[in-house]
């Protein structure tokens, strides 16, 4: 399944692969879903996805830096987890720099390790 | 032996104005005294602490960039971890991040005069395909 994503988010032509409703039921946090609306919605019977994109390669954004607290918060579950990337779309290498980026944010406090638990 | 380094560290929200003053000042002589400079000193202010340190829900937030070799990092660290009132620190090295960027930014500039060149290049394969 893993290798499916990966296809799509390469920015091949390649439609959505059909996953089946295994993605449907999955909880999904509030990770940024880039645009309009995904998944079977307004009535319509089939299954639709739209292609996920890697934000950062859309919006040419370069700089993942542990300050900018409100970018890295659209790539953590409210329960301080790092969203995975099969559900944000970002591309590996900017995925590896949002990583490391959140746990620098994690270390000074800007960002929860884990959960509002307080 | 130059490199860029980024120290923010947070004080005890409940530390006095003068008290804060007088500790930037000393970090500010210790960078000088082993050989670097202090670029700049930027307060952040008051923040909402992600998670309780040593049960202090805010901290204030004070950023410090400043040039030098790694044992300029290594005195201020020392400093901070024996100053009572700084809660937490991080200190990362920009230099090579720096250096990065501008890299992106001149093959940018170049491809937006010259006529766009089809050529994957490093770390843009993934836009380049997006935009072919």
């Amino acid at each position: 399944m893993a290798e499916e994503t990966r296809a799509t988010t390469s920015g091949e032509s390649t439609p959505a692969p059909s996953e089946g409703p295994s993605h449907g039921h999955r909880p999904a946090p509030r990770g940024p879903r880039p645009g309009g609306p995904g998944g079977p919605r307004e009535g319509g019977r089939k299954y639709f996805r739209r292609k996920k994109v890697c934000k950062f390669c859309v919006e040419k954004i370069e700089s993942i830096n542990y300050k900018d607290v409100r970018l890295l918060a659209q790539f953590v579950a409210e329960s301080g987890k790092i969203v995975p990337r099969r559900l944000t779309g970002v591309c590996t290498p900017h995925q590896r720099r949002l990583s490391s980026a959140i746990k620098q944010a994690r270390n000074i406090a800007l960002l929860p390790f884990a959960g509002r638990a307080n | 032996m130059n490199r860029a380094y980024e120290l923010m560290f947070i004080v005890r929200p409940d530390m006095v104005e003068e008290d804060l003053d007088k500790l930037i000042s000393t970090l500010e002589t210790a960078v000088s005294s082993t050989g670097g400079t202090v670029k700049s000193v930027e307060r952040m202010g008051k923040r909402r602490l992600a998670y309780t340190v040593r049960r202090f829900h805010d901290g204030v937030y004070v950023l410090l960039t400043a040039e030098g070799g790694g044992g300029l990092i290594h005195e201020l660290e020392r400093r901070l971890r024996v100053t009572e009132p700084v809660l937490k620190f991080l200190t990362v090295r920009i230099d090579e991040e720096q250096k990065r960027l501008d890299k992106i930014k001149k093959i940018r500039d170049a491809r937006k005069k010259a006529p766009p060149a089809p050529a994957a290049t490093a770390e843009g394969g993934e836009t380049a395909a997006v935009t072919a």
